[in-house]
């Protein structure tokens, strides 16, 4: 319970992170929630995030997971209000406002900028990721086989996802 | 609240949904379904197919809009537009009812993934499946990546704050808001107002 404000204090600063989507944020929530409040350990937190992949809706709801752990019902509730509190309330307000914005020169300019900045913090969350997930040549190979998939078929991803836990229990179960 | 909207029609876009009758359980029951079957990342296509095709709520210019204002901005895709499709259905509360409907299906799963997996330690079978999953997981942000910049990049200074973005964050090992304030703010510089290459200029 005595962690809630942290969780808050957290989450809600996350929030603003996520630009161009969540894996932007990564790198951050590595930091806070396993370094600094030890909240879960970092392989946890791949796994969470990886799991997460396959839930649908929103991709980041692996939040809730953490919520849980450290504040049980409560943590989660709140943990879903601080990573989404901030941004919907600046979307709502920015949506409003923004046939006024529509003229306004620097916003294109803002959008130009952002974009290859959203794909560096994209790239930078997978590769924060990559450290805890590609650990040897099997998980190097699945990675990569998944990517080059997803390149030149529509797929769904879900789908190879699961496909990447079949292949983990045939490689690393041991018999 | 919701007078902000209303009080000043002449400024109503063309992307309000006019003579829709949208009720707020509507909407939250659209975006829980949405919630509920949205396998596999790429949430907007759903959205689309439910909001455009199926129920008429908008119109394809008016998504559009909304999904670019969306992207301007932090937070994910799919729930800034559950918060804007809602908000021009039904104001506040059907931004509430949106953005609620998404998350709700998602959020239940995780919380029950959460709990079974902190129960139940380590199993060597599930530590061998998660290992699988986290490595597909890394597959697949690439692939967003590589899609993602193939659409949005189009100037070749774009690599180079692509590069710069990576390197603050994981060789210099700078918070990810640093880096985002840093880059981001030369990389707007860098694509500021001209006077001289307005709207014409340009390809």
């Amino acid at each position: 319970m005595k962690e809630i404000p942290a969780l808050i204090r957290v989450f809600a600063y996350l929030s603003l992170l996520t630009v161009g989507g969540g894996m932007a944020a990564f790198p951050e929530m590595k930091t806070l929630t396993v370094d600094v409040h030890h909240w879960l350990t970092f392989p946890q937190l791949v796994h969470l995030y990886s799991v997460g992949q396959m839930a649908p809706g929103p991709n980041m709801m692996m939040i809730v997971s953490i919520g849980e752990w450290v504040g049980g019902v409560l943590g989660a509730v709140i943990v879903v209000i601080a990573f989404f509190g901030p941004t919907s309330f600046l979307a709502l307000i920015v949506g409003r406002l923004w046939n006024r914005l529509a003229k306004w020169p620097w916003r294109t300019s803002i959008q130009q900028g952002l974009a290859p900045v959203s794909i560096g913090l994209l790239l930078a969350g997978c590769f924060t990721l990559a450290k805890g997930a590609v650990t040897g040549l099997e998980t190097a190979a699945i990675a990569v086989g998944v990517l080059l998939i997803l390149l030149k078929y529509k797929i769904n991803p879900a789908l190879l996802v699961l496909g990447g836990a079949i292949i983990g229990i045939l490689s690393f179960f041991p018999k | 609240m919701s007078e902000l909207a209303v009080s000043s029609p002449t400024e109503q876009s063309p992307a309000t949904a006019a003579g829709t009758s949208a009720t707020v359980l509507q909407i939250f029951l659209e975006f829980l379904l949405i919630g509920a079957t949205s396998f596999g990342g790429g949430v907007v296509a759903y959205l689309r197919n439910a909001l455009v095709t199926k129920r008429a709520w908008l119109d394809d210019k008016a998504f559009v809009e909304l999904l670019s204002i969306s992207q301007s901005l932090p937070g994910l895709n799919s729930t800034n537009m559950a918060i804007l499709v809602g908000d021009r259905l039904r104001g506040v509360r059907g931004a509430l009812a949106a953005i609620a409907g998404i998350c709700l299906p998602g959020g239940l799963l995780m919380f029950a993934v959460g709990m079974v997996y902190h129960q139940h330690g380590d199993h060597p079978l599930k530590t061998a499946a998660l290992k699988g999953v986290a490595a597909a997981a890394v597959g697949l942000i690439l692939a967003t990546a590589v899609q993602l910049g193939q659409r949005s990049l189009e100037h070749s200074s774009d690599l180079v704050f692509v590069a710069l973005t990576i390197i603050g964050v994981n060789r210099l090992h700078q918070s990810v808001l640093t880096v985002l304030v840093a880059v981001g703010l030369v990389a707007v510089f860098w694509y500021r107002p001209r006077k001289a290459q307005k709207e014409s200029a340009p390809r």
